[in-house]
C-alpha cells in the first residue's frame, strides 16, 4: 500500500507534462487534473498487471511506475527543456519559492501563495473524505471480499483513495519534490503505526508527526542553512527512529 | 448422485467457472434445502472456495445462474452473510476486535452514518455468543487463529442473516473453537437458517452436517449426509489422491463404513 503511494508520486510526471502541453500554462489546477488522471491510471495498471498478468504486486508496481516516470522524464527533457518544468523542480522541489509564487484574482490582486491555497482546499476535501467515509475506506482496506459481499464496492473506494493520494502527491511535489513526498506519505504514518493499534489515533498521530516534521525541519534548515525539504524529511526520519526505540525498549 | 430438494434456499444451476480458460467448476447443478447445515467436501483445488465466491458474486462466472431464496443475490444481500477464509486478510491492520465485529453492521448503516448504540449492542451480543466478549478491546494482531475465526463468525452473526456461507472456518483452529463454532452453526440451522461450510476433515463430516456436497471440479454428489457420504462416492470424489484415500481407508478400518463393495 505504501509503495503504491511511492509509485504514484513518480508516475504522475507524464500527466503533468501532458497537461502542460495541452493548456500551455503552469496553472496548478490543470497540472492537478493531469496528475490526478495519471495517478488513477497508475493504480488501474498496477491492479491490471497483478490480476490479469498474474505477476506479484511489488513487481507490477515496479514495472508500472518506473515506466511511466521514464516516459515523463523523456517528455520533460525533449519538449519542455526551456520552461519551468525541469527535472530538478520535479525531483527536488523548492519550498523556499512558495511565498513568491502568488495566486492572483482576475483583477490582479494577490490572494496568497498558490501552493498554500491549493493545498488548503485539498486538505478540506481530504478531511471530508476520510471522516465521512471512514467506515467504507477501512472495511475495503481490511477485508475487501467481505466488503464486497455486503454490497460495498471495493473498486470504487480503492480508486477514490488512490485518486486522493495522487492529488496530494501532485499538489505537494512543487514544494518538496516527488521523492520527498514519498517520505511524507509514509514515514509519519509508519511512526504512528508503531505507537498505536487504533486506526483513528493512528491517523491523528500521523498528522501530528507530519506537522512536527514540517515545522521542526524548517528550523533545522534555518539553523544549518541547508535544504528545507531535506531537513523536514530528516526530522520525520528522526521521529520514526525515536518511535521505533520507544517500542523496542517497552518490550 | 444428486438429490434435489423442494423449495430450496439455494439453487445453483449449470454453473461453470474458470481461471485463465482452465475450468475450476464444471456444470455444477444442485439445490440445498432451507435450514440445512451443509458441508462442501472435496480435495484441494476441487473448487470449493470458488463455489462460495461464485455464489457471493466475488468472481465472474462463465455460465449458469445462482438463486438464493429464489432471487438474485442483489435482492437478498442483507439476508446472506459470508465468512471469508481467515488467511485472506492482514491481521496486522490497526483495529480492535470490536472494530472488526462492528463491520458486520456496515451494510445496514449506509453512507455518512456511524455505528449507534444498537449496533454496538448487537456486536457485543455476537461476541458473547462466540465467547469473546472479554476480548472486545484487544488488538486483532494479538489473537490466535481460533480467536480470529471466532470474531469473523461474530461479525457475520451481527448481520442476522438467513443464510451463512463459511469458507474453511475450521482451518488451523484449536479443537475448542471448532466445537464452539459447530455448536453455534447447529443452533442457527435449528432456527431454520441455511448454513454452507467448506470443510476438509472427513472424520467429522457425519457429526457436523446433515447435507453434503461432494465436489471435484464437477459435482459428484449432493444430498442428505446418510445417503451421499458413502465410500463409493468419496472414492469417486478423491480419485487417485493417495493421502486422502488413506484417510478414507482409516475410516473403513475404524468400522464406520462397511468394507468397500467394488474392487
Amino acid at each position: 500500500m505504501s509503495m503504491v503511494g511511492d509509485a504514484i508520486s513518480h508516475s504522475v510526471l507524464p500527466g503533468i507534462v501532458i497537461a502542460f502541453f495541452i493548456t500551455g500554462s503552469m496553472q496548478s489546477v490543470w497540472m492537478l487534473v493531469g496528475a490526478g488522471v495519471l495517478g488513477v491510471f497508475t493504480t488501474f495498471l498496477i491492479e491490471f498487471l497483478h490480476r490479469q498478468g498474474k505477476i506479484q504486486t511489488d513487481a507490477s508496481i515496479g514495472v508500472t511506475f518506473t515506466w511511466l516516470f521514464a516516459l515523463g522524464v523523456i517528455l520533460v527533457t525533449y519538449y519542455a527543456g526551456n520552461t519551468h518544468i525541469d527535472q530538478d523542480c520535479i525531483l527536488h522541489g523548492e519550498i523556499a519559492y512558495v511565498p513568491i509564487d502568488l495566486l492572483y484574482t482576475s483583477s490582479g490582486y494577490p490572494v496568497g501563495p498558490k501552493a498554500v491555497i491549493v493545498l488548503s482546499v485539498l486538505l478540506v476535501l481530504i478531511l471530508f473524505f476520510v471522516i465521512a467515509f471512514y467506515k467504507e475506506i477501512s472495511i475495503t482496506t481490511f477485508d475487501p471480499s467481505y466488503a464486497q459481499s455486503i454490497g460495498i464496492s471495493t473498486g470504487k473506494w480503492h480508486y477514490l483513495l488512490m485518486g486522493f493520494v495522487s492529488l496530494t502527491t501532485v499538489a505537494s511535489f512543487e514544494s518538496v519534490g516527488a521523492i520527498l513526498v514519498v517520505a511524507f506519505l509514509i514515514s509519519p504514518a509508519a511512526s504512528a503505526y508503531l505507537l498505536t493499534t487504533d486506526l483513528r489515533y493512528m491517523l491523528l498521530l500521523g498528522a501530528v508527526f507530519g506537522v512536527i516534521s514540517a515545522v521542526g525541519g524548517y528550523f533545522l534548515a534555518y539553523w544549518t542553512n541547508g535544504s528545507i525539504a531535506g531537513a523536514m524529511v530528516t526530522v520525520s526520519g528522526v521521529i520514526f527512529a525515536i518511535c521505533y526505540l520507544i517500542v523496542r525498549l517497552r518490550k | 448422485m444428486i438429490i434435489q430438494s423442494e423449495n430450496p434456499a439455494l439453487e445453483v444451476h449449470d454453473l461453470t467457472v474458470s481461471y485463465d480458460k482452465k475450468p475450476v467448476l464444471w456444470g455444477v447443478d444442485f439445490t440445498i434445502p432451507k435450514g440445512a447445515l451443509c458441508g462442501v467436501i472435496g480435495p484441494n483445488g476441487a473448487g470449493k472456495s470458488t463455489l462460495i465466491k461464485a455464489i457471493m458474486q466475488l468472481i465472474d462466472i462463465d455460465s449458469g445462474y445462482i438463486k438464493l431464496f429464489d432471487r438474485e443475490l442483489d435482492a437478498v444481500r442483507k439476508k446472506v452473510s459470508y465468512v471469508p477464509q481467515r488467511e485472506s486478510v492482514d491481521w496486522d491492520f490497526p483495529a480492535s476486535v470490536m472494530d472488526v465485529v462492528l463491520m458486520g453492521r456496515y451494510a445496514n448503516l449506509g453512507l455518512f452514518k456511524s455505528p449507534r448504540k444498537a449496533d454496538k449492542e448487537a456486536a457485543l451480543k455476537a461476541l458473547e455468543l462466540v465467547g469473546m466478549e472479554s476480548f472486545r478491546k484487544r488488538q486483532i494482531s494479538q489473537l490466535s487463529g481460533g480467536q480470529q475465526q471466532r470474531i469473523f463468525l461474530a461479525r457475520s452473526l451481527t448481520q442476522n442473516a438467513d443464510m451463512y456461507l463459511l469458507d474453511e472456518p475450521f482451518a488451523g483452529v484449536d479443537a475448542a473453537t471448532e466445537k464452539a463454532i459447530v455448536e453455534i452453526l447447529k443452533n442457527l440451522a435449528d432456527e431454520g437458517k441455511t448454513i454452507i461450510v467448506v470443510h476438509h476433515n472427513l472424520q467429522s463430516v457425519e457429526n457436523y452436517f446433515d447435507w453434503v456436497l461432494l465436489l471435484n471440479l464437477r459435482l459428484i454428489a449432493s444430498g442428505p449426509t446418510k445417503k451421499v457420504f458413502t465410500p463409493a462416492l468419496l472414492e469417486e470424489t478423491y480419485g487417485g489422491k493417495l493421502t486422502l484415500l488413506a484417510e478414507v481407508s482409516e475410516l473403513v478400518k475404524k468400522g464406520e463404513f462397511k468394507a468397500r463393495e467394488k474392487h
